[in-house]
């Protein structure tokens, strides 16, 4: 069992992959995500790194410097799954031509931000699935195209307040729901894909991380990171942030192993959504009076999203 | 690099029949690469399956990635050459294109993938035959760029493409260039080599950093501020300046094994020529007939068909022309650039021409576009103007269509 003996204290105290020093934002979660999933790698095996364009990108590889300790290939903006495919074929090959010794045990595991993920890298994502590669996609979610600027994402919520779908006089923020990456994903009947977020003890990220790397076959990570810049909230709330999008059912955790549905957490009371909206700048306008509404649409959707994830879990 | 350059295995010549496509998929089997990501476009097509049947047959231990696209196809070639697997990929037109970005990121992060281009023109409108659009639309991506007469051509320059990109002095990738359908498909006789010799000439990919190195990490493909980026982009304009004379000592171990010579460009009958053509790809085969036609007649005409494209040979370019003393020089363009007033030779020749002080009159003529029939009349006609152009009799015109419909 994956994380049976799992400490956060112990974990801590593993070197670390992703080297302090890069150039990512205080109260950042995408890297703090990264760290933890960097740390589900056990210390004896190597890992090749891809990265999508993006803020972790240009913020941890700016030549001549590299924060990242094992080996490390960004290529382009929507191309990570390709790219990654590529290594890994190539691991395949020399482990084939005996040009890699049995002992050289090499893990594949790709970062990309929802823009390289769920919209201009999507196509390369879902051919690098369905293709099978022995690889994981840990898609980094904060919800917007951090890097050029908070523009919206088709992972961006609804109603958010972004640089390209601004709330104005007649504008209310983004008009369209989410797109569902994980379950399309999950879709694909890859032999494992989990919904996780930053939790207090990191334990639901780490247990998933782990189980994508040493699952054999394809495996896909959504990991909501909050962005301090674009959901505009203290920095030191970071850690609240992400668990109030999990006892409202905003992110809620699960896991698709071989095709069953698994939720892994239930709130003993769901909480209503104004709790995870309220502390975020980027939902202020519909806290104004007469946008009551709003919120109950947003409500809704959260609703009908929950109900259906658990009637898959419940076949 | 654990080639040994100096030892060359010579081969026995083994005649058979084949079109281009096969004669480069037979290069592939013999080459045995690594790692062969592809997304099939017409007329590049039949590489990959055929490829595909060699693995299927256990004849090579290739592993193919049917990827989704051209884009992922030059993506995971990128992943797959810098994880330290040789690395190839097919394709045309539309394909080359959707590939663009990652052309230019495969060349700047120096990796030597080597890629069949089986030129198409490019849409619209959409069309499948031949034309130079693709590869010339990619001529500033920072590829080699080498161009095939036939089948032949296509196969010796395959195999010749690995040692030249693999060079420590040039790591860089390679694009052999053949004529879509007149040479891909086209049945013609062929020297092959022996299976052995071509292993040895291309011998075994051993970088010196790569991804999957154990203990020796390495990152690739960094953000670079402007303090760094001009630096990179300098070093790999030095190293396409570099692949020139590596093209040459690759194609003379080339000739030691084969007896077959290549260099940057061929001249056909270019002594005492006072008319020249400059044609490029399967064309410069009808040019060379024609040649021989007028020169029955007593006509001093003859042709350099370019070969090397990119690393572009100004200098020889013009010392050649110089050196055969003609009047004046037909540029032939099987590409229009759309830029108002010329193709891209019809750019690139007369500057080569006025850089290296070589005054003679030239025109540009376009010609095959989209898969238009290019004939050994055409060819006569154009050396016809050519001669009244030079002697004064008519106005040189430029940027001329050659069987246009009227």
């Amino acid at each position: 069992m994956m994380g049976k003996d799992y400490s956060l204290k112990t974990m801590m105290e593993k070197p670390e992959r992703l080297s302090p020093g890069h150039r990512m934002c205080a109260g950042c979660g995408a890297t703090i995500g990264v760290r933890a999933v960097l740390r589900a790698l056990h210390e004896e095996d190597h890992a090749v790194i891809g990265n999508a364009t993006g803020c972790l990108e240009v913020s941890s590889y700016m030549y001549p410097y590299s924060a990242w300790e094992d080996s490390y290939i960004h290529n382009a903006f929507e191309n990570a799954g390709a790219t990654l495919s590529g290594v890994e074929t190539a691991y395949k090959v020399l482990k084939k031509k005996g040009k890699l010794g049995e002992k050289d045990n090499f893990k594949f595991i790709t970062f990309g931000g929802d823009g390289g993920t769920y919209d201009i890298g999507f196509q390369s994502l879902s051919g690098a699935m369905e293709r099978g590669h022995d690889m994981v996609y840990v898609c980094y979610d904060n919800g917007a195209y951090m890097n050029t600027g908070i523009q919206r994402s088709s992972a961006t919520p609804m109603f958010a307040d972004t640089t390209t779908t601004p709330a104005g006089k007649v504008s209310n923020g983004k008009i369209q729901y989410r797109k569902d990456l994980s379950s399309i994903i999950a879709e694909h009947y890859v032999p494992y894909v989990a919904q996780t977020t930053l939790t207090r003890d990191f334990k639901d990220l780490h247990r998933k991380a782990e189980t994508a790397i040493y699952t054999k076959g394809a495996a896909f990570l959504n990991m909501m990171t909050p962005c301090p810049r674009g959901w505009r909230y203290e920095m030191s709330e970071i850690m609240e942030i992400c668990r109030l999008a999990v006892e409202t059912c905003y992110w809620p955790l699960f896991e698709v192993v071989d095709g069953k549905w698994i939720l892994n957490y239930e709130p003993k009371k769901k909480l209503p959504i104004e709790d995870f909206l309220k502390p975020q700048g980027r939902f202020k306008h519909l806290f104004k009076p007469g946008n009551e509404h709003l919120i109950e649409l947003f409500q809704q959707e959260v609703d009908k999203r929950w109900e259906d994830l658990q009637y898959r879990c419940a076949r | 690099m654990s080639r040994s350059r100096d030892e060359v295995v010579c081969s026995k010549s083994i005649p058979e029949r084949m079109s281009g496509n096969e004669a480069v998929s037979y290069a592939v089997r013999q080459v045995n690469p690594d790692v062969m990501p592809a997304f099939p476009i017409t007329p590049s097509t039949e590489i990959p399956q055929m490829v595909s049947s060699y693995i299927a047959n256990g004849e090579i231990d290739t592993e193919f990635i049917p990827v989704e696209s051209e884009h992922s196809a030059m993506s995971a070639a990128i992943g797959a050459e810098a994880a330290g697997a040789r690395t190839m990929t097919a394709t045309s037109s539309a394909g080359l294109a959707l590939m663009w970005e990652e052309l230019l990121l495969a060349a700047s992060n120096r990796l030597p993938i080597v890629l069949t281009l089986v030129n198409r023109t490019l849409s619209g409108p959409i069309n499948i035959n031949c034309d130079h659009s693709d590869g010339m639309g990619a001529r500033d991506t920072g590829w080699i760029q080498i161009y095939s007469e036939n089948n032949q051509e296509a196969y010796d320059n395959y195999i010749q493409a690995f040692p030249i990109a693999e060079d420590p002095r040039v790591h860089l990738p390679v694009m052999i260039c053949q004529d879509g359908f007149i040479t891909s498909h086209a049945v013609e006789n062929i020297e092959l080599l022996e299976d052995a010799p071509v292993k040895a000439f291309v011998g075994e990919y051993n970088p010196e950093e790569f991804l999957l190195n154990p203990g020796k990490p390495v990152s690739v493909g960094p953000y670079a501020v402007s303090a760094y980026s001009m630096e990179a982009k300098r070093a790999q304009e030095a190293a396409m300046e570099r692949a020139g004379e590596v093209i040459l000592e690759v194609a003379e171990r080339f000739r030691e094994m084969s007896g077959r010579s290549y260099g940057f460009f061929e001249e056909y009958r270019t002594e005492d020529a006072k008319y020249l053509m400059v044609i490029m790809g399967s064309a410069a085969g009808t040019a060379k007939a024609a040649v021989d036609m007028l020169r029955e007649e007593g006509h001093k005409v003859g042709i350099l068909k370019l070969r090397v494209f990119r690393p572009f040979p100004e200098k020889e370019i013009a010392e050649a022309i110089r050196r055969s003393g003609c009047k004046a020089v037909a540029i032939m363009d099987r590409c229009e650039s759309y830029n108002g007033c010329s193709g891209p030779l019809g750019s690139e020749i007369p500057a080569a021409l006025f850089r290296n002080k070589v005054m003679v009159e030239t025109v540009n003529y376009i010609y095959g576009l989209a898969g238009r029939d290019f004939t050994v009349e055409h060819v006569q006609s154009v050396f016809a103007e050519l001669e009244e152009v030079a002697q004064g009799k008519k106005e040189a015109p430029n940027h001329k269509y050659i069987g246009l419909r009227e």
